[in-house]
């Protein structure tokens, strides 16, 4: 059969009904004979565009050859050239429209699963231990980097590559940034990530935990200090809140918090782990990013009955991938779309008691180009609700920027960098990830640290 | 790991610990305070500094037996370690001359108001401290405070030391023997923060208080320590953990610190389960 007429072969997933009640992760990999069958489907094109859609440029086309011809170490190996974090990648990133959306199959078909076989492969070369850390001959130049998060881990890879002596600074007790905080264990193992963060340390990257840049040090104390260059990717740590009535009342919870407390400190062991959360028979999760859908999946997985999605908008709308919404609505999350809260009632004792929301139709086009909600008056009703989430987004954390003079930023907080080598106002001081443009993806975050890192191995072979 | 060099007993089920946490030494100032983790499966704790040794780079926190973390944190020993402990954390206090300064401690209160005491009278403040306790033998840090204090009026609820009655009674003192007070700093448990701060409005005092809030990070990322203040939230960890007394709404940062009650008294049941067992 011609490659093209082999259907995409699907992820083999936890049933649905099982995995909305663990925090294993959901989908399970390809096998080795499904890797192989789908790398095949790959056209080996000349010009390959795949790689063009793909944020940090991996070699797509080569190491899906490998996997066809069964030499899954070598396919590990050249996934690492490009992508530091290659297991975490085929596990978050949004493939459905970077690289398979490039992908010449998908023009008439199916394209190839190329997440899928970036997992396989990754997943592959952690167990053998296969991916050989080169040597390379140092530089001699010190660089700091502020977050450990996807933007601050993909850089130090790169600038580890190229001689560089890295030190990140995290301010958690652990690295990983959101990949640890804000992805669920059942989307994302932690084993995983630690992992990956391990070989980053094997190739001599130092990681300093528990250091809050801003407080027990800053971006000027650190090139004092003999750093030759900074990078600031501390990403989007300050969760917006829809400003309401009853915003304050017990129950109610960032997305951020509620995340922090089940993922980060595994509340969801407690009381084996001494950090609690807790979620009651309802839960309302409003906005309806990945953000919000790892919080609705999280919610049901601590044992709530009742899971809705509010969103002001309707379907087509919503920010979260297809994958994600999918995998949601399986599990049970109610979507409620087209209402929005206005308001969160509280009992004496000053707990969540019940949600009272608005419903919404659409009206023309917005500035984001989507058919605007608008609000239907007189609509107002009351759900029963023990927990509320909010996940709107989250703006720049202001720690470092206001502890940088400096440090030109825009209206919003974020910190101003060329678009080229991500260089700030301030000389050898460079930025990226959601610091710089606001909330987006882990992809995005970790191409801006190998950008960044780029423009740093540029700036330092100036001095 | 961030050793305990000094551990000393305040009263019962109040303890002392000094901490080697060089980086947050070198740095803290009065007011701000640390994020601390026992262990692996452990809580972050924020714990406001009680004091600090920039030359042996050490962090002195004061730690009351009353939860969950608190009671293994307590029975620790010097040459024990702490996981984690991040900081320092939040804004300084507003040290500057303002003439006379009250410094009001209410029983564990009495620790994060030393290094802010100290602060004013190296300032040139004449520091007037009131410290408060239910009774004497729960009294801590006494000399600690007369040795950065001008004067100290003691309250306590039972009169067995001082004033007898609340910190509010020992302010009164103060102003009743004629004192004219520019500032005042109020550190203790909410409702007697509040009780300051309902004493003081009238007299239209500029009243400091130091909120205590269920916290994860402590670095703005998690929105767990909200506070009302003039109506606005405001998150503690970053923008606080002083304000303005005379605008926090103390009666719903009272109801927040009951979000986990039956969470915090469920592990402290398991906890006391397992030392009847004879497991520690």
């Amino acid at each position: 059969m011609a490659a093209n007429k082999i259907p995409r072969h699907e992820m083999p997933c936890q049933d649905s009904k099982v995995r909305a009640h663990n925090f294993e992760e959901v989908a399970l990999g390809y096998t080795q004979e499904m890797a192989v069958e789908e790398a095949k489907r790959c056209l080996q094109c000349k010009k390959p565009l795949c790689r063009t859609g793909c944020p940090v440029e991996v070699l797509i086309p080569d190491f899906v050859k490998q996997i066809a011809e069964e030499n899954f170490e070598e396919a590990a190996r050249i996934l690492k050239v490009k992508n530091s974090l290659p297991a975490v990648c085929g596990r978050v990133c949004p493939q459905e429209s970077q690289c398979e959306s490039k992908c010449i199959l998908g023009i008439k078909g199916e394209s190839v699963a190329i997440g899928r076989l970036e997992r396989f492969a990754a997943d592959f070369g952690m167990k053998s231990k296969a991916a050989q850390i080169e040597k390379v001959e140092p530089s001699g130049k010190r660089v700091a980097i502020i977050g450990a998060g996807p933007a601050g881990l993909a850089c130090a890879g790169d600038l580890a590559k190229a001689g560089h002596a890295v030190t990140v600074f995290e301010a958690l007790h652990v690295a990983g940034g959101v990949l640890m905080y804000g992805i669920p264990q059942f989307r994302l193992p932690k084993d995983i990530v630690q992992t990956e963060i391990d070989t980053l340390k094997k190739m001599g990257v130092e990681i300093l935990t528990n250091q809050v840049v801003g407080k027990v040090t800053s971006v000027d104390e650190l090139m004092e200090n003999g750093y030759d260059a900074v990078f600031i990717g501390t990403g989007a740590g300050l969760p917006y809140f829809m400003n309401i009535p009853g915003e304050n009342l017990n129950g109610v919870y960032s997305a951020n918090e509620f995340l922090t407390r089940t993922n980060l400190m595994k509340g969801y062991k407690f009381p084996d782990y001494a950090t609690p959360v807790k979620v009651g028979k309802n839960v309302a999760v409003l906005g309806a990013g990945n953000v919000a859908m790892d919080s609705a999946r999280t919610a049901l997985r601590l044992g709530a009955e009742n899971v809705y999605i509010i969103y002001r908008r309707s379907r087509d709308e919503m920010p979260a991938r297809k994958e994600e919404l999918e995998h949601a609505e399986e599990e049970g999350i109610q979507f409620r779309l087209l209402t929005n809260p206005v308001s969160i009632e509280g009992d004496e004792r000053s707990w969540v008691k019940s949600l009272t929301c608005l419903r919404y139709e659409l009206g023309e086009p917005d500035a984001s180009g989507r058919r605007s909600p608008v609000p239907i008056p007189g609509s107002e009703f009351e759900i029963e609700m023990d927990t509320v989430v909010v996940a709107i987004g989250q703006g720049p954390n202001p720690l470092v920027t206001t502890s940088t003079p400096g440090l030109e930023l825009n209206k919003r907080g974020n910190i101003v960098a060329d678009p080229e080598t991500l260089m700030t106002s301030k000389p050898g001081v460079f930025a990226g990830g959601d610091i710089v443009t606001g909330a987006a993806t882990v992809i995005l975050a970790m191409g801006a640290g190998k950008k960044a890192a780029a423009g740093i191995d540029a700036y330092l072979k100036t001095k | 790991m961030y050793r305990i060099v000094k551990k000393r007993l305040l009263a019962q089920g109040i303890a002392l610990l000094e901490v080697e946490a060089a980086a947050v030494a070198a740095k803290v100032e009065p007011g701000q305070f640390v994020i601390v983790r026992v262990d692996e499966v452990g809580e972050r704790i924020p714990l406001t500094v009680m004091d600090f040794n920039r030359e042996k780079g050490t962090i002195t926190i004061v730690v009351q037996d009353v939860g969950y973390s608190s009671a293994i944190i307590t029975q620790m020993n010097e040459g024990d370690e702490f996981q984690d402990f991040v900081g320092p954390l939040g804004v300084a206090s507003e040290i500057e001359k303002y003439g006379t300064v009250v410094c009001i401690g209410g029983g564990l209160g009495i620790a994060p108001i030393h290094p802010i005491a100290r602060g004013l009278k190296d300032a040139g403040n004449h520091v007037i401290s009131v410290l408060g306790s239910r009774s004497a033998d729960l009294l801590i840090l006494e000399d600690e405070m007369r040795a950065v204090s001008n004067e100290v009026v003691i309250a306590t609820n039972d009169g067995s030391a001082g004033v007898k009655g609340f910190v509010t009674d020992g302010l009164a003192k103060v102003l009743s023997d004629g004192h004219k007070v520019d500032a005042i700093w109020a550190i203790g448990p909410m409702i007697m923060m509040k009780a300051v701060v309902e004493y003081t409005r009238p007299l239209g005092l500029k009243t400091i208080v130091s909120m205590n809030p269920i916290m994860v990070d402590g670095t703005g990322m998690c929105g767990a320590c909200r506070v009302s203040v003039g109506n606005e939230t405001k998150f503690a960890c970053v923008d606080g953990p002083e304000f303005d007394g005379h605008l926090v709404d103390f009666d719903l940062a009272m109801k927040r610190l009951a979000f986990y009650k039956d969470e915090e008294n469920r592990a402290k049941a398991r906890l006391e389960c397992h030392h009847e067992g004879g497991h520690h």
